[in-house]
């Protein structure tokens, strides 16, 4: 990883999750998994941020926001 | 992405609602995506069944995603809070309570065998045309209409919520979903 660069990643609101697992399914890059069907999870290496996850989720709970590595 | 042979369990799904309308005795294989979630949960601890076999789930996406048959705007923030989700459930547990209930007077010879599907648990619809008797007790098919009754009920609810929202809202609120969540971070909290 670029060091000190900001880079924007999917974030997932952990505590609103419903785990439905909508997100997984259209990750183009698997950067995302359910946790022990508590909430879902993004892999902050693998993510491109295209945001396919953030639209597929039903609850809206994942939003593509600027993370410090 | 691959294709496997459980995305296309939404063809189950449908078919389930379909043979309701023909013989209402199969809505006992409804019972399967009762059982199912809540054995991978408690056994296994995971999501399993929503994160891949659910037909339901998998219709949706498929109607409101690939039909386009969804506004796509985001569910409101009620229908996702902890209380929604959580009433919802309770209401949905009492009201399959209800419908045990209703089964057992039938089957203890109190009430007649009512051959109805009652939708969103207030409309009756005649249903008599998927009835052609019952080699077993008319109890048995008390159970079949109460048991189609819920899972008609809920896919319109899903139906509704997947126009207006985003195709799988259905799961926000999903009383298998939430059980099965519940399950899942029970079993997470005990085992670190
Ligand atoms: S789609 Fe949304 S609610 Fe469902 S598991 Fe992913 S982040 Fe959670
Ligand atoms: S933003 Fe794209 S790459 Fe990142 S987790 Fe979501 S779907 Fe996957
Ligand atoms: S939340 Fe309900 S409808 Fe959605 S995938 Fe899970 S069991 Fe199926």
């Amino acid at each position: 990883m670029t060091s000190g660069k900001k880079r924007r990643r999917a974030v997932v609101d952990r505590a609103a999750c419903v785990a439905c697992g909508c997100c997984v399914k259209v990750c183009p890059l698997q950067a995302i998994e359910i946790v022990r069907g508590v909430a879902a999870r993004v892999d902050p290496e693998k993510c491109v941020c295209c945001g396919k996850c953030a639209r597929e989720c039903p609850a809206s709970v994942i939003a593509i926001r600027e993370v410090t590595p | 992405m691959k294709s496997r042979w459980y995305d296309k369990l939404w063809i189950a799904s449908l078919l389930y609602l379909l043979l309701g309308f023909f013989n209402i005795l199969f809505a006992w294989l409804g019972l399967l995506c009762f059982f199912i979630p809540l054995l991978i949960a408690a056994v296994g601890g995971s999501k399993g069944y929503c994160n891949r076999y659910c037909g339901r789930g998998q219709l949706f996406s498929l109607l409101g995603g690939r039909f386009g048959l969804s506004r796509k705007k985001d569910i409101p923030g009620w229908m996702k809070s902890r209380a929604f989700r959580y009433g919802f459930l309770i209401f949905f547990l009492a009201m399959f309570a209800l419908m045990l209930w209703n089964t057992y007077l039938v089957f203890a010879g109190v009430r007649e065998l009512g051959q109805a599907v009652t939708l969103l648990w207030t409309f009756r619809l005649p249903w008599h045309w998927a009835y052609h008797g019952t080699l077993f007790h008319p109890g048995v098919a008390q159970f079949a209409f109460g048991f189609y009754s819920i899972m008609l009920t809920s896919t319109v609810l899903g139906l509704v919520t997947m126009v207006l929202f985003k195709p799988r809202s259905w799961c926000v609120y999903c009383p298998m979903g939430t059980m099965t969540q519940l399950i899942c971070k029970a079993k997470a909290g005990k085992e670190p």
